[in-house]
């Protein structure tokens, strides 16, 4: 719900702007004006905040002329998705979709076509939009980010990055260079629900799971939740309920619960909370089972 | 090439649109494309509260920011007594508040300056101090005991009630349904919505200091009777003010008022003496714009042992927002509501109705609607459903056992309608063989047993268009005539001018045909101009599906009478006389002798250089058409919804809609304006809501909140017709631009209602979001 | 600040301020006003255009941004005279009522037919739903994308360009 907007501008109030084309000027810029400046990826968040003057920065520092951080590698065991990979990106990379399907599978449903041809994953996590897919995702799959500053660097779990809405772990001098997902051992598999009231709305409920087995047993589960608290919520409680279980109806109705009750969602126009919890619920079991069917697909 | 070329072009023929050429190459002139030499931009300043006492407002820091040229207030606009104007309902608007905001997002002030971005920095430099007032949000709010006075600077003005209207007779009514072996009643909102065009409105106002004359490019689908508007609100003479309506981008009724946007801009041009422009942005086209709807409705329905509906009653609240100023013809206070009978054959009918202000935006319009038969439409086709799921009886049949039969027309409905034409039950039977009817619904029970949520929907509905007839319709006095002006150039070309104004229509295809029907000119070769008021004839504008049976008519009757003088010239060149000749669609020809013919372009160029002895040169003339009558579209639309009974979503399956608009001009142009009607009904029943908290603080307001389908939600429309012609259109035609948008919300919502009815679901208000199906299927105890 | 970009293929200049939008810029610097405006909040895609190929809402950039880039507006679909497949196929299929969507959507059908030269419906759905149109329901702009996938094939595989022919007339 974005309110009242009547007689809001449309257009930003001044500022100024740089496009640094190495990581090392940014930095520096950051160190020295990192207070009141903004950083900007894809800009599909930040200039609608601009336009509605929402956000009033003295500075826009525009990350998108900064070389290779616009690639998905695999390395160390890990996937890499540089700062600059957009949603599009990530719904047509092979990479991914070889190890991570659940990825391009959210990716399809955030925003519409347009804006997935700008917007980042990485803007899209730093901006920390309790109603943002990405989150959830990185919660279920244990994703660390790797922030840099003119001072060093610093890996972030995806689970220490949310702090309340719109805020994040990050300093205003850093800049998230990458994520990183550790790439699953042996079967997995995972599912991105998600209830949208049309193409380029925000969820009114979405939840990522993701499940790791070995033979019959769940070595780990990953379950993230959107639209249902002041943060993407990990549900924790559910995730350890699943570890070392097998996924039967009891198990994955159990989970269910346990994840409805780690939502903690409000009233609103998109529905009540009850219902949002209820959708949470939904979606976990459906969810489960698709992840189920996805893993033991892929027995290879 | 494409075939159209070849093409005549004359009626029934589905020629390409001639006004496409300048879209397609991005050449289209709408407002905001105009730049004016030395012209300045407008952005208004707007209340953030719903309901406030203004204490002071303060624009000295906004004056001296750089680029401002002015900045307007309530107190500057009252010195020019233009503080207020009067409204189509004759009440009155504030242009910019004075001494209280009534709805959030009213006119407060006005920054005029060099550039858009210097406009909205000094806006935000603006102070005004407010004191919060209590906010009224419903009828049912605005009648409480001790509810603010919204309206307190009006003069006996008391309480919160604006208008009381019945239609129909209360004593046999009465008197039916205490015979009535069953009545059912429903009580159902038709929440608050916006037409929502694509292009805001906006306008240049462009006040020449040194002639006086005002030239105020508009937004505008009535440009004639904003012109008269402006000369009565401004007291400029009218000669002085020309409207120009450019190309619209989407009117829906949005465009039909006059926003006090408008009069800001041109008193600030006629003060200044630079060109003005101003530019709705979304928020402030969906806060502060003409919506629709906003109506609460009881209606119940007497049926007796047999099923045959016996009587309608009806009651309504309508919620008007803080200034009473419907656009709508001037006698009726709920519009045409009282065709609220519809399709059925009900002997006796009640209707009242209160209108109540609010502390909402104002201006109530006929969103793709000929002014409130949609709530009618609505509540008489979800009632017919209910009432057949409660009978238990089929609702198809149900519908056509009630049917008012070919054999009666014309007939006068309850409510003292007289409905020209019509065959129901075969527009319905021709929908239910498109749809599969019988094998659906055992397909659904199917469904159904195994435990799937499933349903059919269908609304047979019944339009009352083309306002209308001089002595029941008027706006503010002017009757509601159009008009078409048709010159015939001596190449034997034509420029054809009318009243009114397309927002998308094809008018400049559509209207051409006529011509080319009935004067022989090929489409191709008519030009057809709407728009400015210093050429065109004057007429009422686009709204309410009048074109085609007013100015259409107009067009035909404008057509024949140079069709008569051309027959004198052409009997001077063959030399035959006038009674001798037979026309044939191009030409006319001495009868027996089909050689012996003279061309309507031979005709044009004598017109200019060889006429018969004492007749007046030149084939042009002006027709001004006054309908004796409505004309009434119908049809039945089926709908087949799916519902997901863990999240409450509904999916549309299928949607068959089959419309009887009369004669078709151009059955290309007249499918494209069905598929629109059917998505903005889609949108309506399913996702565009404007609401409010208990603070007045407007839910809605951008297109975030105010939800449009798109292609992926959107249904595939099966689309089926029938051609019953109105018997007093000079072509037969009945006007299509609104029947999908009025007919359609009833299918979507009773397919809902139907899939639902197993579990004695028996009524969810628009729109029909998931969280709603949810929470009535929980109440059911129906869970994943 | 100075920005330079390719529009339509010829390169373009301007001085603005930071803050302009490209769609602003496009509209007031370059008056190519095919380019429409119909929201606040990245919602429409009336103002879309193509950057580097692809598909974007012009409102949503800056023009500072898209220095040294390249950008395709609808004015830059016709080639010459001739109508591109994509116009013709809106044209023959009555895929515009207003007209003021039909820019962003004509871009969109453009950038996808180059992608996907046969999309089926879902996909043609799917590429259209970032943009909004209030006339038409859809049914004849999925149509004419159709129609203009048609177009390009036959001309693909015939010898002579026919949708420079079907382009030529109005
Ligand atoms: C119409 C519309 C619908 C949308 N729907 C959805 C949806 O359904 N689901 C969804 O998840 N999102 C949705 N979004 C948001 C979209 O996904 C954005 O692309 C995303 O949130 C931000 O990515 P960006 O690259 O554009 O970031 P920007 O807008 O450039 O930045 C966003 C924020 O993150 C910060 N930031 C960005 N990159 C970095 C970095 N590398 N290091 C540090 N800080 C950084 C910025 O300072 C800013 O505060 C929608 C957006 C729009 C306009
Ligand atoms: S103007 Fe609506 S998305 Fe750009
Ligand atoms: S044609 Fe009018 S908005 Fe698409």
């Amino acid at each position: 719900m974005w309110g009242f907007l009547g007689g809001q501008a449309m257009f930003p109030a001044a500022f100024d702007y740089l496009a640094p084309t190495t990581l090392g000027e940014a930095l520096d810029i950051l160190a020295e004006r990192g207070d009141d400046a903004k950083v900007m990826a894809g800009g599909q968040s930040l200039i609608p905040l601009l336009k509605l003057r929402f956000a009033q920065p003295a500075l826009v520092l525009d990350i998108g002329r900064l070389p290779k951080l616009n690639v998905v590698s695999r390395h160390d065991g890990r996937l890499i998705i540089g700062a600059l990979v957009r949603h599009v990106d990530v719904e047509r990379d092979r990479t991914l979709a070889d190890n991570a399907p659940i990825m391009a599978e959210a990716a399809h449903w955030i925003a519409d076509p347009l804006v997935r041809n700008r917007g980042t994953l990485v803007g899209s996590v730093c901006h920390a939009d309790p109603a943002g897919d990405w989150g959830a995702v990185m919660l279920a799959l244990n994703a660390e980010l790797v922030a840099k500053s003119k001072a060093g660097e610093r890996v972030i779990a995806a689970a220490e990055f949310f702090k309340d809405p719109f805020t994040t772990a990050l300093k205003p001098n850093e800049i998230v260079t990458e994520i990183r997902i550790p790439i699953p051992p042996g079967q997995a598999g995972g599912a991105y629900n998600k209830l949208e009231r049309k193409v380029g709305d925000f969820a009114t409920v979405a939840v990522a799971v993701q499940v790791e087995m070995n033979g019959r047993k769940v070595t780990r589960a990953g379950i993230g939740l959107t639209s249902v608290g002041p943060t993407n919520i990990k549900a924790t409680e559910a995730e350890k309920a699943l570890a070392g279980q097998e996924l039967t109806d009891e198990t994955i109705r159990e989970a269910a619960r346990l994840a409805a009750s780690a939502a903690d969602p409000k009233d609103d126009i998109r529905g009540s909370a009850a219902y949002k919890k209820d959708v949470v619920r939904v979606f976990v079991q459906r969810g489960l089972h698709t992840a189920l069917g996805r893993a033991q697909e892929k027995r290879t | 090439m494409s075939a159209t070329m070849h093409m005549h072009g004359g009626i029934g023929e589905s020629i390409k649109r001639k006004e496409d050429a300048r879209f397609l190459r991005g050449k289209g002139n709408y407002i905001d494309d105009l730049t004016l030499p030395s012209m300045l931009h407008m952005a208004i300043l707007r209340s953030p509260h719903a309901h406030a006492r203004i204490k002071s407002v303060d624009t000295s820091a906004a004056g001296s920011m750089p680029g401002v040229i002015a900045v307007v207030t309530g107190e500057l606009m009252a010195q020019h007594k233009l503080a207020w104007m009067p409204t189509l309902s004759y009440d009155t608007q504030a242009v910019l508040a004075t001494d209280k905001v009534r709805f959030q997002g009213q006119e407060v002030a006005a920054v005029i300056a060099e550039t858009k971005y210097q406009a909205e920095d000094a806006r935000d430099a603006i102070v005004v101090d407010y004191e919060i007032l209590p906010a009224v949000t419903s009828p049912e709010g605005a009648k409480a005991a001790g509810a603010p006075l919204i309206r307190d600077e009006k003069e006996g003005q008391k309480d919160n009630h604006i208008y009381h209207w019945e239609s129909g007779d209360k004593a046999k009514t009465q008197a039916a349904f205490a015979n009535a072996a069953k009545v059912v009643r429903l009580h159902t909102f038709y929440p608050r919505c916006h037409p929502a065009p694509l292009e805001t409105c906006g306008c240049v106002a462009d006040v020449n200091p040194a002639t006086g004359k005002a030239t105020i490019y508009m937004t505008s689908q009535a440009p004639h009777a904003i012109r008269t508007v402006f000369a009565l609100v401004t007291g400029l003479p009218e000669q002085n003010i020309r409207v120009i309506s450019p190309d619209i981008g989407g009117g829906f009724g949005n465009k039909v008022p006059v926003y006090p946007g408008y009069v800001v801009a041109t008193a600030a041009s006629l003060l200044i003496g630079r060109p003005v422009k101003w530019i709705e942005d979304r928020s402030e086209n969906l806060i502060s714009t003409g919506f629709a709807r906003d109506y609460h409705m009881t209606g119940d329905l007497a049926v007796d042992a047999n099923g045959k509906m016996t009587a309608l009653r009806v009651h309504l609240d309508s919620d008007n927002g803080a200034f009473f100023s419907d656009a709508q013809p001037s006698k009726f206070k709920a519009g045409l509501f009282h065709i609220v009978t519809g399709s059925y054959d009900i002997p006796t009918a009640h209707i009242t109705a209160d209108g109540y202000y609010t502390n909402k935006a104002p201006g109530g319009v006929a969103y793709r609607c000929s002014f409130r038969v949609t709530e009618a439409s609505y509540l008489i086709e979800r009632l017919v459903t209910n009432a057949a799921l409660e009978l238990g009886l089929d609702q198809a049949e149900f519908r056509m056992n009630n049917f008012v039969k070919p054999e009666q027309f014309p007939y006068t409905s309850a409510t003292g309608w007289i409905y020209d034409s019509g065959d129901y039950p075969k527009a319905m039977n021709v929908a239910l063989e498109k749809l599969g009817y019988d094998e659906l619904r055992k397909d659904v029970e199917a469904r159904r047993k195994k435990g799937e949520v499933t349903g059919i929907g269908i609304a047979s509905f019944t339009e009352v268009v083309g306002a209308g007839h001089g002595a029941d319709f008027d706006i503010l006095g002017l009757r509601m005539f159009d008009s078409a002006e048709l010159r015939v150039h001596p190449t034997g070309k034509a420029l054809l001018r009318m009243g009114t104004k397309s927002q998308g229509q094809g008018h400049e295809t559509t209207f051409a045909q006529i011509v080319a029907e009935e004067l022989g000119i090929p489409a191709s070769d008519v030009a057809v101009e709407e728009g400015d008021t210093d050429t065109a004839p004057y007429g009422l504008g686009t709204y309410a599906s009048r074109s085609t049976p007013v100015a259409g008519a107009a067009t035909a009757m404008v057509s024949r009478k140079l069709r008569d003088k051309a027959r004198m010239i052409a009997a001077h060149l063959l030399e035959a006389a006038d009674e001798d000749l037979e026309w044939e669609r191009g030409k006319f020809y001495v009868k027996g002798s089909p050689d012996r013919a003279k061309t309507i372009q031979e005709i044009a160029f004598a017109a200019y250089t060889n006429l018969p002895e004492g007749m007046e040169a030149g084939l042009e003339g002006v027709h001004y058409y006054d309908p004796p009558n409505m004309t009434y579209p119908f049809g039945t639309y089926a709908v087949v919804v799916d519902v997901d009974k863990g999240t409450g979503q509904v999916k549309v399956r299928r949607m068959v809609a089959v419309d009887d608009c009369g004669v078709r001009i151009n059955p290309m142009i007249v499918e494209g304006q069905i598929h629109g009607g059917l998505t903005e009904g889609f949108g309506i029943a399913f996702m565009e809501l404007i609401t409010f908290d208990s603070e007045g603080n407007c839910i809605g307001s951008n297109f975030m909140d105010y939800l449009l389908p798109t292609a992926w939600e959107t249904p595939k429309f099966e689309i089926g017709e029938t051609v019953t012609p109105s018997p007093h259109h000079p072509l037969g035609a009945k006007g299509v631009g609104e029947s999908a948008t009025v007919g359609s919300p009833a299918a979507y919502v009773n397919a809902v209602i139907d899939a639902l009815s197993p579990y004695g679901i028996t009524n969810i208000d628009m729109p029909v979001t998931s969280d709603k199906v949810w929470a009535a299927l929980r109440s059911k105890g129906v869970t994943e | 600040m100075k920005v330079t970009m390719r529009v339509n293929g010829g390169e373009r200049t301007g001085d603005v301020e930071p803050r302009v939008l490209l769609a602003d810029f496009l509209r007031t610097n370059l008056a190519l006003t095919g380019t429409h405006i119909g929201c606040d909040t990245t919602s429409c895609g009336a103002c879309t255009v193509l950057l580097d190929g692809e598909p974007v809402k012009s409102c949503t950039l800056l023009a500072v941004q898209v220095d040294g880039r390249d950008i395709t507006t609808v004015e830059g679909l016709a080639q010459g005279g001739a109508l591109s497949p994509v116009q013709v196929g809106f044209h023959e299929e009555h895929g515009l009522q207003c007209g003021f969507c039909t820019p962003g959507m004509m871009l969109v059908g453009t950038a996808l037919l180059e992608q996907n030269p046969d999309p089926t419906e879902e996909q043609i759905r799917w590429a259209i739903s970032g943009n909004i149109c209030r006339c038409t329901g859809y049914m004849n702009i999925v149509k004419a994308i159709q129609h203009a996938a048609n177009v390009k094939q036959a001309a693909a595989s015939a010898p002579s360009p026919a949708a420079v022919a079907a382009g030529g007339g109005e």
